[in-house]
């Protein structure tokens, strides 16, 4: 018979999960209204392969299937994948990248709890490596029609009525270039399709992940550390260098709602399994992750850089938490007279 | 050619002086290693390891002498320890030097002792007292439970207690780990 | 006179469901003298007791049975006059169902006091007081059984700023000291007074949870009647662990008691209220500590608080109150951090606040543990503001000294890590295993220090003497041949050789020393004896004589 405290909080890592997959919801419905439904598509493919995956790796391990693939984790991660994977991918990308999350970054690493990165991101960086173009084959936004998605997933790709660049890529392709007449102004500006935030569609998808986002800060879930240090940094750098050149940097209201950062500062970063654990260590770990992100997309080669910049600080945070132990009770200051 | 050989050659007595003056600098006095496995050996001075007390079994060890499965009253745990302390492969317990007992201390019948002090001087931690033709005590407190004490005996009046688990020293049980339902496991 | 005092707040702590309603329709009942009272000699922190009295023995009702070892100790009385049956080991009030050493007393209903006299302590020294209360036996009634005497010193400074009375009780389920501040409150602030005056503390706080206001209401009331304007009443918010001492301090006076310190070096100490009034009776009555109110709730009828003798069984105090017939356990203290018993027939303790009736339906089995997926929850309940999870990776591994770096004895076990953990995992039970583990190998290692320090001393004693033997030996052998060359030149003609004569010398020196020694080796403690004793004796070395006899082949000739 168990020991005291014999009173126990209604808690689970199994509804902490679904809250965390409830969240998602707003951003995924914007999602399919600007960029049609491919993507539930690839979230229902992510997530038989992910549960498929998750119990097969349970079964070898000798853990009991049911009671681990009931706690929503593979889930939460199959979820991740197919909204950072492109939603028109082959379905192949998906599964490969989805067995590759669960199967080596997860179980291979010791199961939930153990993994030492952040499964979802070693799936993007593993796949974008591994297939740089098709991982940057993104649908042109207003394009709903379902059959022509349907079949670049699982039949013959006739991508180029349906695909265009992101705009982050196609911005950090044109100031890449030769030719140094290119601006930002001439890249966004002029265009638009991309419109004027974080491209057209792309910035109200992020919106969606925010008010999500709010969702998990309220059910405290995440803490607010996270995504307001990772969102400030991603602010501060991309508007000071913004001020510094305007033709060569782009502002953060750009920085903000483009790619996966809203995504990621409310549902990657927050993970907590892979992340920070102390106050100090969080602020730190996600401001960490913004300015590596900042610095590939404006120099690196991939077209967003929060999967590199997590996995990044995946590798630190043990040591981040290390040196950013909060101060215990009684050892704060000398005499422990109040501050 | 002659420059490159040159600046290698440099480079390795820069190097070398080094080292050497860190050697010197930096030299460890004693030796740790003897120190430091002594601290993890029981102190029992109990001998069944083959050496006259756990000092001299230490230095044995160290010297790559003997091997780290001799130590009965020290057991498995000690064992693993030493291991770890010296990146040496676990062994179990051999056999030759004797078992691994739950610890016990001894006691003097003292309706049948005589007096004869010879357990007196086999105790390697004067843990008994007592004079020739008075009776002799064991101070438990002090005693390793070694059990050097019962060979001399003439009249074999001595005998080994275990230590039994007090409300004071009882200790929490390692939690069990359950994967299983309750409900289920008790169908 | 309650000027706003000023609350500050500890981090962490948690709300779980109080229960505490059902017991405080009640007033306090005196629960009946059982047939039998057992009573464990070890009751407090410190030496364990030793006993006074032997099976046979009668004892009057406050008489002391048990004799404190030493100053960390405290003594035990009869809780109620009657026989001594035994003294014997008896299965204690502790989770692991061991025995300890109990006096088991019959009562003879009589019901009979030992002569009381009150303590004059104001003439008497702080010394003598603090003695009185170690004899009287009265120890912290909040839970943790601290012997009060150890406590009742004003340290270094010789004043205390304040002191801090303890009548949040927080733990759910748990109303003993929330009626015993409402029914008593003038004598309990007696107690207070006393314990002021010993300490020399400028101010007096009693710290209770703002979920209690008629104790609130009530102590207001008494000292409204003012006994001592130093002493306020302060209501604090209610949130568990606002009753652990460290807590209840920092929000009362803003001042962290660190681990492993002394809280009057920061001008402040505590005492739970439930000790204050046993003080008062120690003091102003001359009454031992030989009961103490007691809350009975959780899978029962009627929860109800008592005022229980000690040694009195737990089942016949349940049986008061109509137990439920899923009832499956019976627990000491309250859900949070109380202990489950290993049989409802062990005694009421000083210890004992609580005795919670528990079923499958009241405290389900937690579902199963699962891993740790770090989400910070017990961290941010922590009222100790340490790093549980880490903690627990690493108790869970054994790896006790990282362990101890993340803080481990800073750990009150108040349970609310395990209460708020998603994964349901048992962590205080982590705690406990890997500090008791700690503990017994500190035991371990300061045993083998001991050894290793007696086996060195024993074999440099060991070459002492050797080198002192050889010495000597050299030195008389030098002597008698000086010796016997002067006899030789005395004699003119001798019988023997030189040599053999010096040989014969030494020979006959030897001799004449062992007789000597031999005459010194005898009994020295057998002087003043009675004819009794001298006879006995001469029966022993009988029986000795005999028993040399027949071990006589064994035997050195010298022995």
């Amino acid at each position: 018979m168990n020991n005291s405290p014999y009173f126990l909080k209604p808690a689970s890592v199994q509804s902490v999960m679904m809250r965390v997959l409830l969240a998602l919801i707003p951003g995924i419905a914007v999602y399919v209204w600007f960029f049609g439904a491919a993507v539930l598509v690839q979230i229902a493919l992510a997530s038989v392969t992910a549960l498929l995956a998750e119990a097969a790796m349970l079964k070898l391990r000798g853990k009991p299937v049911m009671l681990f693939l009931g706690d929503g984790s593979a889930l939460v991660t199959a979820w991740l994948i197919a909204l950072t994977f492109p939603p028109i991918a082959p379905w192949w990308l998906t599964v490969i990248g989805v067995l590759a999350a669960i199967v080596i970054a997860k179980h291979l690493y010791g199961g939930l709890g153990q993994n030492p990165f952040n499964p979802a991101m070693v799936a993007f960086a593993l796949m974008i490596v591994a297939y740089p173009s098709l991982m940057s084959q993104w649908p042109a936004v207003g394009f709903t029609d379902f059959m022509p998605q349907w079949n670049a997933i699982f039949g013959t790709r006739q991508l180029d009525a349906i695909t265009m660049a992101t705009p982050l890529d196609a911005l950090r392709t044109a100031l890449h270039t030769a030719d140094a007449r290119a601006t930002v102004a001439g890249v966004l500006g002029n265009d638009a399709t991309f419109g004027n935030i974080g491209g057209k569609g792309w910035e109200w998808v992020a919106a969606g992940y925010f008010i999500g986002g709010i969702y998990l800060l309220q059910q405290r879930i995440i803490t607010w550390h996270m995504p307001a240090a990772f969102l400030a940094t991603l602010f501060v750098i991309s508007g000071g260098f913004a001020l510094y050149d305007p033709t060569r940097f782009v502002g953060p209201s750009f920085h903000l709602f483009t790619g996966g950062a809203m995504l990621g500062a409310f549902f990657i970063i927050t993970d907590p399994v892979s992340g920070c654990t102390t106050p100090r260590g969080k602020l730190i770990f996600a401001a960490g992750i913004g300015l590596l992100t900042w610095i590939i997309r404006t120099f690196g080669a991939y077209p967003d850089g929060i999967a590199f910049a997590v996995l990044l600080l995946n590798i630190a945070a043990p040591l981040i938490d290390m040196n950013t132990q909060p101060p215990v009770f009684g050892h704060k200051r000398k005499g422990g007279r109040p501050s | 050619m002659l420059e490159a050989l040159l600046v290698m050659a440099l480079g390795a007595v820069v190097l070398g002086a080094a080292l050497g003056y860190a050697a010197v600098r930096f030299r460890v006095e004693g030796d740790p290693l003897v120190e430091k496995i002594d601290a993890i050996l029981p102190q029992t001075q109990c001998g069944q390891c083959g050496f006259p007390g756990c000092k001299p079994y230490a230095q044995a060890i160290a010297k790559g002498e003997a091997e780290i499965n001799q130590c009965p009253p020290g057991g498995e745990e000690g064992i693993h320890k030493l291991a770890d302390l010296l990146g040496r492969e676990v062994k179990p317990l051999s056999a030759e030097h004797g078992i691994e007992k739950p610890k016990s201390i001894a006691l003097i019948d003292e309706q049948t002792c005589i007096g004869c002090t010879l357990c007196i001087q086999a105790c390697p931690v004067d843990a008994i007292v007592g004079a020739a033709k008075q009776m002799h005590t064991v101070i438990a407190k002090q005693c390793t439970g070694c059990e050097l004490c019962l060979p001399p005996c003439p009249v074999d009046c001595i005998s080994m207690e275990p230590i039994p688990e007090s409300v004071e020293s009882w200790k929490w049980r390692y939690p069990v780990v359950r994967i299983v339902p309750a409900d289920k496991a008790a169908a | 006179m309650n000027a706003l005092q000023r609350l500050f707040r500890f981090n962490g702590g948690v709300k779980p469901d109080y229960h505490k309603e059902p017991s405080t329709h009640l007033p306090i009942a005196v629960a009946p003298t059982p047939t039998l009272l057992v009573i464990p000699l070890h009751q407090s922190i410190g030496g364990p007791p030793r006993p006074l009295v032997k099976a046979g023995d009668g004892v009057l009702k406050g008489q002391r049975i048990g004799d404190a070892d030493g100053n960390v100790s405290s003594a035990v009385h009869a809780s109620t006059s009657g026989t001594v049956v035994a003294v014997e080991m008896r299965l204690m009030p502790h989770t692991s169902g061991l025995s300890a050493m109990c006096v088991v007393i019959e009562p003879d209903g009589r019901d009979e006091w030992v002569e009381r006299n009150p303590f004059d302590f104001r003439a008497a020294t702080p010394t003598a007081t603090r003695d009185y209360l170690r004899d009287a036996g009265v120890v912290g009634l909040g839970g943790a059984v601290f012997p009060s005497h150890l406590k009742l010193n004003a340290g270094k400074q010789g004043k205390l700023d304040t002191l801090v009375l303890n009548g949040a009780e927080c733990e759910p389920f748990i109303t003993c000291d929330d009626v015993l501040m409402r029914e008593r409150a003038d004598r309990l602030l007696k107690g207070a007074a006393i314990m002021r005056e010993m300490l020399a503390a400028s101010r007096v706080l009693i710290g209770i949870e703002d979920n209690k206001p008629e104790a609130i209401a009530a102590l207001e009331a008494a000292s409204a009647g003012n006994i001592d304007t130093t002493i306020q009443v302060v209501a604090v918010p209610t949130r568990y662990p606002a009753g652990g001492a460290k807590q209840l301090i920092r929000v009362l006076t803003g001042i962290e008691v660190p681990h492993g310190e002394r809280s009057t070096d920061y001008g402040v100490q505590c005492f739970n209220v439930g000790t204050a009034f046993a003080i008062y009776e120690a003091i102003a009555l001359g009454q031992p500590l030989i009961s103490r109110i007691v809350t009975v709730a959780g899978n029962v009828g009627q929860a109800r608080n008592y005022e229980v003798l000690f040694g009195t069984s737990m089942r016949d105090l349940v049986a008061l109150c109509a137990p439920l017939p899923d009832t499956d356990r019976v627990i000491m203290g309250g859900p949070m951090m109380g202990f489950r018993m290993p049989s409802d027939d062990v005694p009421v303790v000083k210890a004992t606040n609580c005795v919670l009736v528990g079923s499958q339906k009241l405290f389900p089995q937690p579902p199963p543990e699962m891993p740790c997926i770090r989400c910070g929850e017990c961290a941010k309940a922590c009222p100790a503001d340490l790093q549980p999870f880490e903690m627990y990776w690493f108790s869970r591994a054994r790896i006790f000294g990282k362990a101890q770096e993340y803080h481990l004895f800073d750990c009150i076990e108040c349970g609310c890590c395990a209460y708020v953990c998603p994964s349901r995992i048992p962590l205080v039970d982590y705690y406990r295993f890997a500090k008791s583990e700690i503990w017994a190998r500190e035991v371990e290692k300061d045993a083998a220090d001991l050894a290793r320090d007696r086996y060195e001393f024993r074999l440099l004693r060991e070459e002492r003497e050797k080198q002192e033997k050889a010495a000597k030996l050299a030195a008389k052998t030098a002597a008698g041949r000086e010796k016997a060359a002067a006899a030789l030149a005395e004699a003119e003609k001798p019988a023997r050789t030189p040599d053999e004569e010096a040989k014969h010398a030494l020979i006959a020196a030897a001799l004449e020393r062992a007789k000597a020694q031999k005459e010194q080796v005898h009994p020295e403690n057998t002087g003043n004896l009675t004819a009794e004793q001298r006879a006995e004796i001469v029966a022993i070395e009988a029986r000795r004589a005999e028993i040399r006899e027949q071990a006589k082949p064994h035997l050195r000739q010298d022995d």
